[in-house]
């Protein structure tokens, strides 16, 4: 009977071929929204542990005193102070290939040492002092003051290549600002990102701010992450009263920061995403019946043969299944293995995720759209009168 | 013993508010081995007649006894799995399936009964063996004339070997020669497998081959 179901598939390969890839589509969508609903999930989780970001409490936009940094170092629990500034420039060759550029202190390197390794470098000219906990290989780039490290996806990208001298065109602090590129980072977790540029602060504060000292955020490192608590409160009540204020919070309710500012962006693709399926659902149900239409006199022929009103039923509900269990598997694994994975570009978010959950999800959907689709043509067909169906026929 | 056994039976149908009395108090009895052709004008309720006695369609009153069981008082799978066994349909136009080679149609009411592949299989050819088209086992219907797809037809009643075959029309889509060799085929299975056949055609040269004649007109039957 199952071969019966094949040869019935195969009867108008085309439309079954449609039905099948319309299931696909949906199916693709759905998982690639979900896996934006992963990614943003992922993002979250974005950060360690031993860190902490301090910015100004008004707005992440404004700036705060460098001297701050010396207050911020001498509170209990503070292992290091790092430096980092958004930066917002644009590549002139490819205005809309956005991507993040930091301006970040050297102590910055040894913040973040264990989320990222350098897998090229300029050799450096001279000697260089290397600050404790920062990378040796980055010697090159702590000598030259326009020097630059970029993540190994951003380089693949935009085709750059170690040594070369890029020009970016800045928006928030305006002119040409040329970079050389005297090293390249690979991401030690996923969620870390390849798509960032980094460079000196001082460059900014020297060409950007005419050497006014500033600072966007302050990234913190911790001795014990338990003392996390204790830090945020010794730090932000020291600010208190000033101008400006500090907030001070851990490095994922920072990111949590930015993903919230999408507002109602995950419930608003997770609507889009089901109704997808819905169509898709109606799609298919409606393809379903006009071919149990069309075979109606077949299934008049099988009942009057002696099979049973159930097991037309299951031949039917199993085509159904078969196209949409098919298009569902397709759309779902298609979805974890070319979008998962891909680079979000801007370098704020990490990798594209599509969980395991997210396909499950998805095949479960496709086999519920089979189902369904098939359980209305499937009742038609068993409780079809042999004589009714006989007589279409004739 | 008889083997279809028909006692009074009503058939009725209602359209909109009108009841149409299709078969008024029916009764027929045919023996066992017997080859007996129902006549009459269209809408004289043959293939009613017909179709009750296959347990295709059920009377509003009365009983019909087919192979010593009362099918009237049979219902859902307990139906099917009676006809699967006890009756072989031939109709007017074939009804093959097409996406199924002959073999593969054939092979359709076997798969009812648990059996191996290579059994149904086996019985499936010793069928079409029979109705001579041992050399068409994987054609398509669309690649067989009109007669072979009858004599396909025939095979697949034929192979879970019933004891009664039902035929409506079974010429009634051929042209002579072919009309022919198909009777020819249902006279054989009456005269050397004893099978019990009751067809309903408006064909007299296809009803002279019957032993019995009978003619239905307005639900009544008479000889």
């Amino acid at each position: 009977m199952l071969k019966l179901v094949l040869v019935n598939l195969l009867r108008n390969p085309l439309r079954t071929f449609l039905t099948m890839a319309s299931v696909t589509v949906a199916l693709f969508l759905f998982c690639a929204l979900g896996g934006i609903l992963d990614t943003l999930q992922e993002a979250i989780k974005v950060g360690s542990e031993s860190r902490l970001v301090t910015r100004n409490k008004i707005s992440l936009v404004q700036w705060m005193p460098i001297s701050y940094r010396p207050r911020i170092a001498a509170v209990s629990g503070v292992k290091r102070v790092a430096v980092q500034n958004w930066f917002g420039a644009q590549d002139p060759n490819d205005p809309h290939g956005f991507f993040a550029q930091f301006a970040v202190d050297d102590t910055w390197y040894a913040v973040y040492a264990k989320d990222m390794e350098i897998v090229q470098a300029s050799p450096p000219m001279a000697q260089a002092a290397i600050p404790d906990g920062v990378d040796p290989k980055l010697a090159s780039y702590l000598l030259e003051r326009p020097a630059c490290v970029v993540g190994e996806a951003l380089m693949k990208k935009k085709g750059w290549k170690l040594g070369q001298t890029i020009t970016l065109t800045g928006t928030i602090f305006p002119g040409s600002w040329p970079f050389t590129i005297r090293a390249v980072y690979r991401a030690v977790k996923k969620s870390f990102g390849e798509e960032t540029m980094l460079f000196h602060y001082e460059y900014m504060m020297e060409k950007g701010l005419g050497g006014q000292d500033w600072a966007g955020t302050y990234i913190l490192e911790l001795s014990d992450p338990s003392l996390a608590g204790a830090v945020i409160r010794g730090i932000d009540s020291q600010f208190e009263n000033a101008a400006p204020a500090t907030l001070t919070e851990t490095e994922q309710a920072f990111q949590a920061g930015f993903v919230s500012m999408y507002g109602n962006v995950p419930f608003v693709l997770r609507v889009i995403g089901l109704a997808i399926v819905f169509s898709i659902l109606l799609i298919a149900a409606n393809t379903m019946m006009m071919a149990i239409r069309e075979r109606t006199g077949e299934y008049g022929v099988l009942k009057t043969l002696g099979f049973s009103d159930g097991a037309v039923f299951g031949m039917v509900v199993i085509e159904a299944a078969v196209i949409t269990l098919g298009g569902g598997l397709l759309g779902s694994l298609g979805a974890k293995f070319l979008v998962g994975g891909a680079t979000v570009p801007g370098g704020f978010f990490p990798p594209m995720s599509v969980y395991w959950g997210t396909v499950l999800t998805g095949i479960g959907i496709a086999v519920a759209i089979g189902a369904v689709s098939g359980l209305i043509p499937a009742m038609q067909a068993s409780r079809l009168r042999i004589v009714d169906a006989l007589r279409r026929v004739e | 013993m008889a083997s279809v056994d028909v006692q009074n039976v009503v058939k009725l149908y209602r359209r909109d508010a009108e009841e149409v009395r299709v078969l008024d108090g029916l009764s027929l009895s045919v023996p066992e081995g017997a080859f007996v052709a129902l006549m009459g004008p269209s809408g004289s309720g043959k293939t009613t007649l017909l179709n009750l006695i296959g347990g295709v369609d059920q009377p509003t009153s009365g009983d019909l006894m087919v192979d010593g069981t009362n099918i009237a008082k049979l219902k859902g799978p307990a139906l099917a799995r009676w006809r699967s066994r006890s009756i072989g349909f031939i109709f007017q136009l074939y009804n093959l399936i097409p996406v199924l080679t002959a073999i593969e149609n054939v092979e359709l009411p076997l798969l009812l009964v648990p059996m191996s592949s290579a059994e149904r299989r086996r019985r499936a050819k010793t069928a079409l063996d029979l109705v001579g088209l041992g050399d068409r086992l994987k054609h398509f219907p669309r690649q067989l004339s009109g007669g072979q797809e009858q004599r396909v037809a025939i095979a697949r009643a034929i192979v879970s070997d019933p004891k009664v075959l039902l035929a409506d029309e079974p010429t009634g889509d051929l042209d002579r020669k072919s009309a022919e060799e198909v009777l020819n085929l249902i006279e054989r299975l009456n005269r050397e497998f004893k099978k019990t056949i009751i067809m309903v055609t408006h064909d007299p040269h296809a009803a002279e081959r019957a032993a019995q004649r009978y003619h239905l007109d307005k639900g009544v039957l008479s000889n």
